[in-house]
Parts: C-alpha cells; structure tokens; sequence
C-alpha cells in the first residue's frame, strides 16, 4: 500500500517566496517547512496540537502547522518567524519587544509566540491584557512565565500605534 | 508522530466528493478542520486510506438566514461563527461556545461539521447544537435526508452518520427574539475539554420562564438532552429552590467516566452546578434583553 501511494504538487508561498514541491500526503505542513525549506524557526514542542511552538500564519490566520498537512496550504501563502524582520533588515516591534521586555528564556516556543502575536496584532491592534491573554492561550512557554511576553506584545502594540514605549521594569 | 500513508483527494464540489467517498467505501473519510482527525491519525488511532479533503467545495462554506432558519454550513470554522454578525444578533449561544472551544490557532481550522460530526463526547457543539433542535442535513450519493441533533448521537464516536454521507450544513430553527441563553463550561485550563458543561436557551413571559431547554456535553458518551431539567423551570422564575432541582434533575440523566478530569461522582456534581449557572444566567439575559 505504501509504495502506491502518489506524491502529491503543493504549490505554496512561503515568506513571499513560491514554491513548488512532491510530497507525500501525510507530510505536516512542520515537517515540510523544517525539512523540506529549511526553515527551522518553527519548532515542535509536543505530540497533542497543545503547545503552539509549530504556529505559523496561513492566509491571515494563525494555525498550529504540527495538525496541518502540507497539501492543505496548497495555494495558500504561509509566513513564519524566518520572514518576520523588517525589509531593512532591522527587529519587527514584536521581536524588539520580547527583547526589550526579557519575554524570552530558553527561546523555544518564541517563534510559536511571536507569529501568534503578529496576527493577533492585524485582527486587534490594540489589545486589552485580557485579549492578550485570550489570544496567545494556545501558546505555552515553559520559562518565562507569561507576564512579560504579554508586556512585550504591549510594547508592540505601542510602538505599532506609535505612541511611546514602556520601559521594562524591573 | 507522523500519520499513515493515504491518498489525498480535493474536490470541488459535494457530488464529486460523494463520489470518492463511494468508491473507497469505509476506506475513505471526510477531511475538515483536521484538529480531531490529524491528531487521531498521528496516534495511528485513525488510518483511513483515502482523505477527501472538503476544505474547496464552495457548498459547503457560509452561513445565512433562509426564512425561519439559521442554516450554517458544514465547514464553516469557528473562528468565523465567532465573528459572525448573525450569530451574534440571533443565536449568541454559538458564539459564546466557540470562543470556549480550544484556543485561537485551532478555532482558525475546527469547523462546525467536524465538531458535529466526529461523535466525541468532549465536543462542545453537539450539545448546543441539541440545545437550539438544530437539524443535520446528511448528504449520500442516494440523496439527502435530515437528522435532528437529538436523534443523531449514538454512543461515543458512534452517529447516525453513515458510510458515504457527508454532513453539508446545520439548519437551525432562528431562537425566539428576546431569548435568554448561555453555554457554562467547567475545564481545568484554557483550551481544554469539558469536566462538565451545560447548555440552556430559554424565552421569559411575564416574569416567568415560558420555554427552556437544556442539555450537557461530556458526562455521557453522547451529548445529553435534559428534558425533564428543562420542564421543571417553566413557569417559574428560576429561583434557588427551582434550579436545584433542575439541576438534580440534569445529574440523574449522566453517566460520566472517571478521568484526568475528575471522579465520576465529581463530574456528576459540576454537571449539576453547571446547570444552575447556565440557568441563571440565560433567565438573566432573557430578562434585561442581553
Ligand atoms: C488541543 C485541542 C483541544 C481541543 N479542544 C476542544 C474543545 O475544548 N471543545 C471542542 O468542541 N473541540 C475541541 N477540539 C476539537 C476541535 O474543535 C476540532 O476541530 C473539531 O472537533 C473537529 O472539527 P474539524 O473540522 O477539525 O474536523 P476533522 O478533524 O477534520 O474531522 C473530525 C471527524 O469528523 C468527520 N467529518 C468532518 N467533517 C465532516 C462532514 N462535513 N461530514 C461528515 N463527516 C465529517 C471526519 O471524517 C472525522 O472523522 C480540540 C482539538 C485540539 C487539537
Ligand atoms: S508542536 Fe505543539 S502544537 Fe504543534
Ligand atoms: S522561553 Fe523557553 S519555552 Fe518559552
């Protein structure tokens, strides 16, 4: 059975960039970005769809790409943390933020984190805590706690909406 | 975990994915969101050989007001029943729900069929679903027959849904303006299953409640539709002495498993305290117009 089954096109645009590829159907869309692209910022932290740190963006939403296959983002374009900075090369306000802010220890589940946050930031650009909180639910980080990945996604909020940023307190 | 080896089928409408899902018999199975179906078939749980993705059948999307109803279909996400102005305006309890479902990277991919559909007792719609005596339009390549939400369930991952067939779309009786409804879901973190939830709608006349129904979801191996709870509070004002009844009476109905989420005597118990909440707050919402 295994050897009939066919390798399937997925065309898909990652970070802007098309691609096209032969997968089998059962690869994750994770695997195909890790392995196939080598794009190893999105990482797989549990084996339940729980953790969040596989959370790309696909067409505007966010999805957990470790309960997604790959043919399934056919024709669909598909950001990760790899194409989060600015053009210019410098930190995009959310990557500024969790530095400036410490929300990161071990840095695992931060890409997970930070592509979550991107689309939180499109639909509500200016999020309550508690809408913070509500949206970065499917993200879990083992280190750091969440208080300063949620100042850090504030900082960001701020900056985008220009006003003056916090600093972080200490 | 990586799932087993099948082959992928995409088609554009319902007719030609009816006629995949016939030609591969018990072979085959439908593809939605994937958030009950992938992790299934990761832990090898699930193997079908043939996946008939319904992510591009055009059909199947949407949601609308046609006359009486709310007609809802199949793959329409939760994240979109959340953002829908309708359900909002006229059956707030969906919104309510999904937003309680999970977490946002999953509601951007369940839909409302999957969850419907898939016959797992955690499922949070299936009870609301009964809650509004939503109907199941079920299509096959023999036609198209319709099942009510409270005839459907059968046991856990076991549904009137047979071989073939496609759920298409959730037909909705529209709620009664003025209603009062509200969906209370006791879990042990953010994202994660029932220990016991409780659903109720109910219309307020005169200070009394005129109509209500109440069901549960997992603390049985199906949804359950409360109807002896439902009727004790019509007629009354839903005061403390009529919601512990009513709430007894939800309890005597279940038939939870002990599990990481509690005994079954626990379960049983919050079963019981969800009921009472839900009551109060939908006799509440119905009162103020909420
Ligand atoms: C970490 C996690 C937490 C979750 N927490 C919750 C929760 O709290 N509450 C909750 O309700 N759900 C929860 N879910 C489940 C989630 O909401 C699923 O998305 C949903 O149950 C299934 O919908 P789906 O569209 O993903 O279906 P799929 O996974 O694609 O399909 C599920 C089953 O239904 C069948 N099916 C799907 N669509 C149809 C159709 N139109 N006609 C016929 N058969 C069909 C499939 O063949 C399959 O057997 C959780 C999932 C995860 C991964
Ligand atoms: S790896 Fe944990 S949710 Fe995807
Ligand atoms: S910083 Fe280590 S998991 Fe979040």
């Amino acid at each position: 059975m295994t050897d009939t089954i066919e390798q399937v096109a997925v065309a898909v645009t990652v970070n802007g960039k098309r691609v096209k590829r032969f997968v089998d159907p059962r690869t994750l869309l994770i695997h195909f970005l890790r392995e196939e692209m080598n794009l190893t910022g999105s990482h797989i932290g549990c084996e339940t769809s729980h953790c969040g740190a596989c959370t790309v963006e696909m067409d505007g939403l966010s999805v957990k790409s470790c309960t997604v296959f790959a043919v399934q983002a056919n024709d669909t374009e598909v950001n990760t943390v790899e194409g989060m900075a600015n053009a210019d090369g410098t930190l995009h306000a959310l990557q500024e933020g969790f530095r400036q802010m410490h929300g990161l220890q071990c840095g695992f589940c931060t890409p997970g984190m930070l592509m979550r946050a991107k689309v939180l930031l499109a639909e509500n650009p200016d999020p309550s805590e508690d809408e913070i909180r509500f949206g970065i639910a499917g993200n879990l980080c083992r280190c750091t706690g969440y208080q300063n990945i949620v100042k850090a996604i504030q900082y960001a909020a701020d900056k985008l909406n220009g006003r003056a940023q916090k600093e972080a307190a200490e | 975990m990586i799932p087993g080896p099948f082959t992928y089928h995409r088609p554009s409408s319902v007719a030609e994915a009816l006629a995949v899902l016939a030609a591969h018999g018990d072979e085959a199975r439908p593809l939605a969101g994937g958030h009950s179906l992938i992790p299934m078939m990761k832990l090898r749980m699930a193997t079908p050989e043939h996946l008939v993705d319904l992510g591009a059948i055009k059909e199947l999307a949407g949601i609308r007001a046609d006359g009486a109803e709310i007609v809802i279909g199949a793959t329409t996400t939760q994240a979109e029943l959340i953002k829908s102005e309708l359900l909002a305006a006229k059956a707030p309890i969906i919104r309510e729900t999904a937003m309680q479902i999970a977490d946002p990277q999953i509601r951007s991919k369940g839909t409302l069929g999957g969850n419907v559909a898939n016959g797992d007792p955690g499922n949070d719609m299936p009870a609301v679903m009964q809650c509004l005596d939503a109907r199941y339009v079920l299509q096959s390549k023999g036609g198209e027959r319709i099942v009510a939400a409270r005839d459907f369930y059968q046991g856990a991952y076991f549904t009137a849904l047979q071989e073939g067939e496609i759920l298409v779309a959730v037909r909705i009786p529209t709620p009664a303006a003025g209603h009062g409804s509200a969906y209370e879901k006791l879990k042990r973190k953010i994202g994660d299953y029932a220990t016991a939830a409780a659903a109720v709608i109910l219309t307020v006349s005169g200070g009394k409640v005129a109509s209500a129904a109440i069901t549960l979801t997992n603390v049985g191996s199906t949804p359950l539709f409360a109807e002896e709870a439902g009727k004790l509070v019509i007629g009354t004002n839903c005061d403390a002495a009529t919601a512990k009844k009513a709430a007894e009476a939800a309890m005597a109905i279940t038939d939870p498993a002990t599990d990481g989420r509690g005994t079954a005597a626990y379960r049983r118990a919050m079963a019981g305290v969800m009921t009472a909440r839900a009551l109060a707050k939908a006799f509440a919402r119905a009162k103020t117009g909420a």
